[in-house]
């Protein structure tokens, strides 16, 4: 495919990604600090937030399973989590959060459980996305293209 | 953005030139602005210090608290600023800021995706002067360079002043007025502070943008040190001088002394009024209106009470009521969390700002605290109110009832003082202001209570079961006025609140307000100054007329004369008073300040002592013209001395009239339903 091309997809992608609201306009922030002097910003800033995403999910659900839960911990966990998730502009993310903690705060550990699930999946899903969408910006990097950017008409 | 020259690679030392020293700012300012980011998040970090950088800012970045302050400590020099998480595992973000505040007296942004208002709250009481929302936008970033300037410049005029202030500016000694009605502007009070002080929103600072006059801030410290020579000396001896001297605290200067103590007698009598308060108090608000018996316990330093200012008016109310109006205990149990101390008294943030952005937010603790929140709202509007009232006896319309709580209780008072008003309205036209609030008083006195949280908490608490009703409005404002962390049970200073000495109350007589009577009784009131505080903080006092001033004071006095403790100014009770009574209708905070105030020193005088039933006196009080002073209420013990300096009358009024101003639809006008002020007794 042909740099244009690919171009192309990757706006539209991105895009796409802005209309579902798995990223809002915090994205757009990390992506406009990004500049030569450091071309890989958004990819740094992304990984970081994967892995300490995991870390923070797996922690989540052992908090979780414990026999006497411990809310506070979640609750501080979940706070975390919705913070780096609003960082980085992983709106759905954040928004599962928010319901999260107002349930742990009414120490529901049933709905806490499926709120972890929620939160989960929502991670899962904009992993994938963005995952993808960088794959594409580095093949049109690679093919000697420039990334475009995007213009939200919010 | 293109960072086309990474800022990092800017040398400390570099940063230090220009920067540290104060005076001159590089001309690249703000970028090599040392920036010092904690937080543990690791992708929040990252890209924070992708913005400094963007900004041009040369940042230090840490995942830890210890690791941030062992850096600040090796290098007192080193940083500009620091922007801190909330959230931390090793160490709490506030925590954090107290110490970097204390020891390293640096401006600290704190960070949260929290954004939930007592998270806000806490940063502004603990000092920080800034609260960002996560996500951070770099935007906001770019400004954080003003918060360096603001402080610097701040401690330049510090130092011109020649005084080894408190950490914050030094308000000199004439001008306390001025100051206040300067600091009172764009939350000036908020600058001053050591801590800047943040609004919930960040922006809600557009304040120090001139700090004129330096002012003391009274940091924790020093304010323990304050409290420790006011126990020292006695709650009903401590006056300005000997606490001065007793302090010891090079470059303090005696009105700073006395304006705190104003306030810090509220303080104590709001903490009394939820509480018995036996001590002197009780004897003054004994013989007072059964609705105010909460007042009466005064002495009490009931943070709890202040604490709940808001809660405060509608339990303490309950509990007058349930007290059978004797002053009785009052000891309601409000639910008032005690807020911290320190901060509370100190005042750093504003938090009492009722309704957040009523009132701007008092740092300073000398003035806004007073005011915090509710009375300050309610001053303007009281004010207003006054103001209204004044022109037209009838307009008392006492925000009691709006409290409801105590309405039948408020009639009376109502009816007082809109006989009060009528006949304060002669003598002064402000009076009527005065007349309502010595109707108000009660109202105020509840009221002021909360608005006087500010700083004299006391006074208003100990207000009385009717300013209860008012003051449920107005308490609930003033969130976190009770800031006094005194929670001195010590005698309350209202007890006696030397209206009479007060020089206000010389100035309110003169003013005709209140009749010469009045003016020694006023004296007993004296306690409301705090709502003179939260006006000038306001900025919105506007210049009142003194009548509506020495209304509030004269109320006050009538009513409190615990709360009063120490009316040292009347006027500034006076103002305090008007927009406190006017507040308390509103509810806001502010406005029942004044109202009170203004209540307080008009006709309260007499009631001073007693902030026993308002319904008692108000009888007496429209009875008389002068303000009777119950000799057993007013105890002006203290006198004169109280708070000599206080913000100057003019301030007061200018502050009352400006809130007057602004609240130009004050809901709560006196309304003495059907009372006729026919005999306000002036």
């Amino acid at each position: 495919m042909e740099v244009g091309q690919m171009q192309r997809r990757l706006v539209d992608y991105t895009k796409s990604l802005f209309m579902e609201g798995f990223l809002d306009a915090q994205f757009l922030q990390l992506q406009q600090l990004q500049d030569e002097s450091n071309p890989d910003f958004v990819v740094e800033v992304v990984s970081l937030f994967f892995d300490d995403s995991e870390k923070l999910l797996n922690d989540l659900t052992m908090a979780l399973d414990q026999p006497n839960v411990d809310f506070k911990k979640v609750d501080a966990h979940v706070h975390q989590l919705k913070g780096s998730s609003s960082s980085i502009g992983a709106q759905r993310v954040k928004n599962a959060c928010i319901a999260f903690r107002s349930f742990c705060e009414e120490q529901n550990i049933d709905a806490t459980l499926r709120c972890l699930q929620q939160v989960k999946q929502e991670y899962y899903l904009v992993k994938n996305k963005l995952e993808t969408m960088l794959r594409l910006e580095q093949q049109i990097v690679a093919a000697g293209g420039s990334i475009p950017m995007i213009e939200l008409g919010f | 953005m293109n960072v086309s020259s990474v800022n990092g690679s800017m040398s400390i030392s570099s940063s230090t030139s220009t920067w540290k020293a104060g005076d001159t700012i590089s001309d690249q300012f703000p970028a090599g602005l040392r920036v010092l980011v904690v937080d543990d998040d690791p992708t929040c970090l990252m890209i924070l210090e992708k913005m400094l950088i963007a900004c041009l800012y040369k940042v230090t970045k840490c995942n830890r608290a210890e690791t941030a302050l062992s850096k600040l400590r090796e290098n007192k020099n080193g940083y500009d600023i620091v922007l801190s998480d909330v959230h931390m595992p090793d160490m709490d973000g506030f925590k954090l800021l107290e110490h970097i505040g204390l020891e390293m007296d640096l401006p600290v942004i704190m960070m949260s995706a929290d954004d939930g208002k007592q998270v806000v709250m806490k940063g502004v009481t603990h000092g920080a002067c800034d609260y960002l929302i996560k996500p951070v936008r770099i935007e906001a970033l770019k400004n954080i360079w003003q918060h360096v300037v603001r402080k610097r410049k701040n401690e330049w005029k510090e130092f011109e002043q020649s005084g080894s202030v408190e950490e914050g500016d030094r308000q000199p000694k004439q001008s306390d007025d001025a100051d206040y009605s300067s600091s009172a502007n764009e939350g000036n009070w908020k600058g001053s502070k050591r801590r800047k002080d943040e609004e919930e929103e960040t922006d809600e600072r557009d304040d120090t943008s001139t700090l004129k006059k330096p002012r003391v801030v009274w940091s924790v410290e020093l304010h323990q040190q304050f409290v420790a020579a006011v126990n020292q000396l006695g709650i009903d001896k401590a006056v300005p001088k000997k606490i001065l001297e007793l302090m010891n605290v090079p470059g303090l200067t005696r009105e700073n002394v006395a304006s705190h103590l104003q306030k810090y007698r509220l303080y104590l009598r709001r903490l009394s009024g939820v509480s018995q308060h036996q001590s002197n108090l009780s004897t003054i608000i004994s013989a007072q209106d059964p609705t105010f018996g909460s007042l009466s316990s005064l002495s009490g330093l009931d943070l709890q009470t202040l604490a709940a200012t808001g809660q405060l008016p509608a339990q303490s109310l309950a509990r007058l009521q349930a007290a059978g109006l004797g002053r009785a205990t009052a000891k309601s149990g409000i639910p008032i969390t005690l807020v911290d101390q320190r901060n509370i008294f100190s005042f750093e943030n504003p938090k009492l700002r009722f309704g957040e952005g009523q009132q701007q937010h008092m740092t300073n603790k000398q003035q806004a605290n007073l005011l915090h929140g509710i009375p300050t709202t309610m001053e303007p509007k009281q004010l207003v109110s006054l103001r209204h009232a004044a022109q037209s006896v009838g307009n008392m319309n006492m925000q009691v009832p709006p409290h409801g709580a105590q309405s039948s209780q408020n009639n009376p008072l109502l009816m007082q003082m809109g006989q009060q008003q009528q006949q304060q309205q002669q003598s002064r036209g402000q009076i009527l202001v005065d007349s309502t609030i010595n109707h108000a008083p009660r109202l105020s006195s509840s009221m002021g209570q909360p608005i006087l949280s500010n700083g004299m908490a006391t006074n208003v608490s100990s207000r009385n079961g009717i300013p209860e009703n008012i003051r449920a409005p107005g308490y609930s404002q003033t969130p976190s006025m009770l800031n006094f962390p005194m929670n001195h049970a010590s005698e309350l200073p209202g007890n006696c609140f030397p209206l009479g000495s007060t020089p206000g109350v010389s100035n309110l007589t003169s003013k005709g307000a209140f009749q010469e009577d009045v003016n020694s009784e006023i004296k007993g009131s004296g306690g409301f100054m705090p709502s003179y505080d939260v006006f000038n903080d306001l900025n919105q006092h506007k210049p009142q007329s003194w009548e509506l001033q020495n209304v509030g004071i004269a109320f006050d006095s009538s009513q409190h004369s615990n709360s009063l403790q120490g009316n040292l100014d009347l006027t500034q009770s006076a103002l305090g008073q008007q927009g406190f009574s006017s507040g308390q209708m509103n509810g806001h905070n502010r406005s029942a300040a004044v109202a009170s105030k203004a209540m307080f020193s008009t006709g309260d005088v007499k009631e001073l002592g007693s902030a026993q039933n308002v319904n008692q006196h108000l009888n007496n009080l429209l009875v008389d013209n002068t303000i009777r002073v119950k000799s057993e209420r007013v105890c002006d013990t203290s006198p004169a001395n109280i708070f000599p300096d206080h913000f100057g009358q003019d301030d007061l009024m200018s502050a009352l009239l400006k809130q007057q101003e602004s609240v130009a639809s004050s809901e709560n006008e006196f309304d003495f339903d059907g009372y006729s002020m026919n005999n306000i007794p002036v």
